[in-house]
């Protein structure tokens, strides 16, 4: 009998790209390799169903066969050409780039992974392609000796697989000479995905959910009134101030509009805690909504068509409730929204008033059309009139770094008011900013963001997440930061396992919690602990140090 | 001369040629970016790669804190542990270590002192190739700790709502 032959493979043979090198394939011809961890799992049918979504279906990533429409060729082609003729910025876009390459290295996906395809300009490529087939003249003569090709449905595969690692971030749009916006180019393919009925679940899920009840978390009005009621009652334990909340309340001043992370996932119900202790202690006139329950807006991850249906859910609501203006807190899309696209979707909101602050007068002129005010901006503004009395030696157990996250920084160019707050929050000399290629406008996304918290995604996220996170790791190590602050409810629920992967010594807080444990009210109870019941600097000391005299005491 | 010492003598150079195999396994688009940019913010996974090799190749040197070996192998293979690798291809770098020294120093090694020497050090490579199992381990059951914990944390708020704290049941 004929022995088998084994070969015992060397280490380097064991790597790719060492001993031997494959041909090198042009870009075209490498496909995707659909692994676990690298895509996010297809909606399930019924959510399309809840919202009226073409192309309700089971399918699987891994199959060979998408069960895609018959038609989803001309439908492709057909919406193609439709955004062309609507979003001038898309034709801009796939006729100006030059190739010179200054976004390549920009992406925290392509530094995160090193795949080639992640640099933006590659992404771009994926579907410029197509369109060069099938609207320029040369791509229909050339082929692709133009850079065109036929639109199969293995192009449809690799765009869902490399729209979906682009978190709509703009970093690379922030190093192109030409302003080209590779998250425009994202939300547009996406969108053209999303007509073929090729979603993401944890984007369909919370959109439905949003839609039909409220809130991404799909809670019940009764669920989201008796969570926030426990902050109440919470806020009263440590602080001695209760900081009681109305639920649709008509004809209150202002109405306030959180993301559903910021009242049901930790750590952003400390930060929940935070609003309603500053608004008690302002004495504010404000309302919160069951209905318009989510800061947050899942559906601007899949079309501009259902981002603006659940925008207009807070203008209805506001309208309805009669209030005059609309404050928002420490949400990061919700503000890239209505920064960028609600005036255009829903806006201008003139039934509302100009928000006028009724503690110091500020007149936020900033919000002219939108009527709506972020947290920080508001809470900076009292700061700055010196209407809080504030103890920041309650913080003083938090030494702090500041993550700008994307869509309120890029988004919108808040880098100011929550630097200024925690400046304020804090005792002298604990708060670090990370090196400056990784802050403000430059600012490396959480790796998670536009839909993408999935946990089935979990290594594309931490991959992507890398640059941000060897930055935090950088000042821990140098500084002793252990605390990162952020103004994005996504970040809250993304940065402690994106830390807890890379540098687990270093916690996620929300801004208003910082603030919620510096208020100094007048009728408080001496504070013992933070908002999360950790001691606070010399309490627990003193009091292991009394137990420590007590106990030598006995023994003696 | 003594191999300890060719070893430090030639410290840069066998450090960037390791590093510059490990780059190698990526696209070759990739890895000319990933060799060439300096700034540990602006690549950051190729300034992880090369803290780590640069720690474990100290161990190699000197006496070093069995914790400070497990951190500097940590560094190389927390990023390897997340990409499409398998696990032996996951701790693979540690035996290119071998034939970047054998041939860094091809014409010393000749020297027929320095054999003994020599099989020593590989041997300790070993060494280091068995604390790579762990340390990879360790960083595939993180993964695993993180993705409970994240979907814990959904819904964590509501269970202190209810004084209720999530257990594994018992059997
Ligand atoms: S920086 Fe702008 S012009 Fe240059 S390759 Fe990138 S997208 Fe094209
Ligand atoms: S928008 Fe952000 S995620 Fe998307 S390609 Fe640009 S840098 Fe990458």
């Amino acid at each position: 009998m004929a022995k088998a032959k084994v070969t015992v493979p060397t280490p380097a043979e064991i790597l790719p790209g060492i001993s031997y090198k494959t041909p090198e394939k042009g870009w075209m011809d490498v496909k995707p390799d659909f692994r676990p961890g690298t895509y996010c799992n297809p909606a399930n049918p019924k959510w399309l169903e809840w919202i009226g979504y073409p192309y309700p279906r089971a399918w699987h990533v891994t199959d060979e066969d998408w069960h895609l429409p018959s038609d989803w060729k001309e439908t492709i082609l057909q919406g193609m050409e439709d955004r062309l003729s609507r979003f001038r910025s898309l034709k801009l876009f796939f006729d100006i780039c030059v190739r010179c390459g200054a976004c390549a290295d920009k992406c925290h996906f392509f530094l995160g992974t090193g795949d080639p395809k992640n640099m933006p300009v590659l992404r771009a490529e994926l579907m410029r392609s197509v369109y060069k087939r099938y609207f320029k003249p040369a791509g229909r003569l050339l082929g692709q000796l133009a850079g065109a090709r036929d639109l199969t449905e293995d192009v449809i595969k690799e765009w869902f697989f490399y729209l979906y690692q682009c978190t709509e971030c703009r970093r690379c749009s922030l190093f192109c000479p030409y302003g080209i916006d590779m998250a425009e180019m994202t939300i547009l393919g996406r969108e053209l995905l999303s007509s073929i009925g090729i979603n993401i679940e944890w984007t369909l899920a919370s959109v439905a959910q949003c839609y039909d009840k409220g809130s991404h978390i799909g809670a019940t009005p009764q669920a989201m009134k008796d969570m926030i009621d426990f902050f109440a009652e919470e806020n009263e334990r440590v602080t001695g101030i209760y900081t009681p909340i109305t639920y649709n309340r008509k004809g209150a001043e202002i109405l306030f509009v959180a993301p559903s992370g910021d009242y049901f996932a930790d750590p952003g119900t400390y930060t929940f805690m935070g609003y309603m202790l500053l608004f008690t202690y302002l004495g504010l006139d404000y309302t919160i909504s069951t209905y318009a329950g989510e800061g947050g807006n899942f559906g601007f991850f899949m079309s501009h068509e259902m981002g603006k249906r659940l925008n207009a859910k807070i203008y209805a609501e506001a309208k309805r409730l009669g209030v005059k203006w609309i404050i928002g807190g420490e949400c990061g899309h919700m503000w890239r929204i209505l920064n960028q696209y609600m005036d255009t979707w829903n806006g201008p909101a003139d039934f509302l008033e100009m928000p006028v602050s009724p503690i110091t007068g500020t007149k936020f002129e900033n919000a002219a059309t939108t009527r709506m005010v972020h947290i920080s901006e508001f809470t900076a503004d009292l700061i700055k009139h010196g209407k809080l009395k504030l103890d920041p030696m309650r913080n003083a157990h938090i030494k702090l770094t500041f993550h700008d996250s994307c869509n309120t920084s890029r988004g919108m160019g808040i880098f100011e008011e929550p630097r200024y707050i925690i400046k304020n929050v804090l005792p002298e000399g604990h708060f670090v900013d990370m090196p400056p290629n990784t802050i403000r406008e430059k600012t490396f996304c959480c790796g998670s963001g536009s839909g993408f918290n999935a946990d089935e995604y979990l290594e594309t996220r931490l991959r992507g997440g890398l640059p941000r996170a060897n930055a935090v790791r950088y000042v821990h190590e140098k500084y002793g930061v252990n605390h990162l602050g952020c103004i994005c409810a996504i970040d809250r629920a993304v940065l402690p396992t994106l830390l807890g992967y890379w540098v687990p010594e270093v916690e996620v807080t929300g801004i208003s919690e910082l603030v919620g444990n510096a208020l100094v009210f007048d009728e408080e109870i001496e504070r013992t602990t933070d908002l999360r019941d950790r001691d606070l600097v010399g309490v627990g000391e003193a009091e292991e140090g009394v137990e420590a005299a007590e106990a030598a005491e006995e023994e003696e | 001369m003594k191999l300890a010492d060719l070893l430090s003598q030639k410290k840069a150079t066998i450090l960037e040629r390791w590093l510059h195999l490990l780059l190698d396994s990526y696209p070759s688009e990739t890895s000319g970016f990933f060799k060439k940019e300096k700034d540990p913010f602006n690549n950051p996974l190729a300034f992880r790669l090369s803290q780590g090799l640069q720690g474990v190749y100290e161990a190699l040197l000197q006496d070093t804190a069995r914790e400070r070996i497990l951190a500097s192998l940590d560094d190389v293979i927390s990023i390897k542990a997340l990409e499409n690798f398998s696990p032996s291809q996951a701790v693979a770098f540690i035996f290119l270590l071998k034939p970047v020294i054998r041939e860094e120093l091809a014409t010393e090694l000749k020297e027929a002192q320095l054999s003994e020497e020599c099989l020593e050090v590989e041997s300790r490579i070993d060494g280091l190739a068995l604390l790579c199992f762990e340390v990879y381990m360790k960083r595939r059951e993180k993964l695993y700790e993180l993705r409970i914990n994240e979907v814990k944390n959904q819904v964590s708020g509501l269970m202190r709502r209810t004084g209720l704290t999530l257990v594994t049941p018992q059997q």
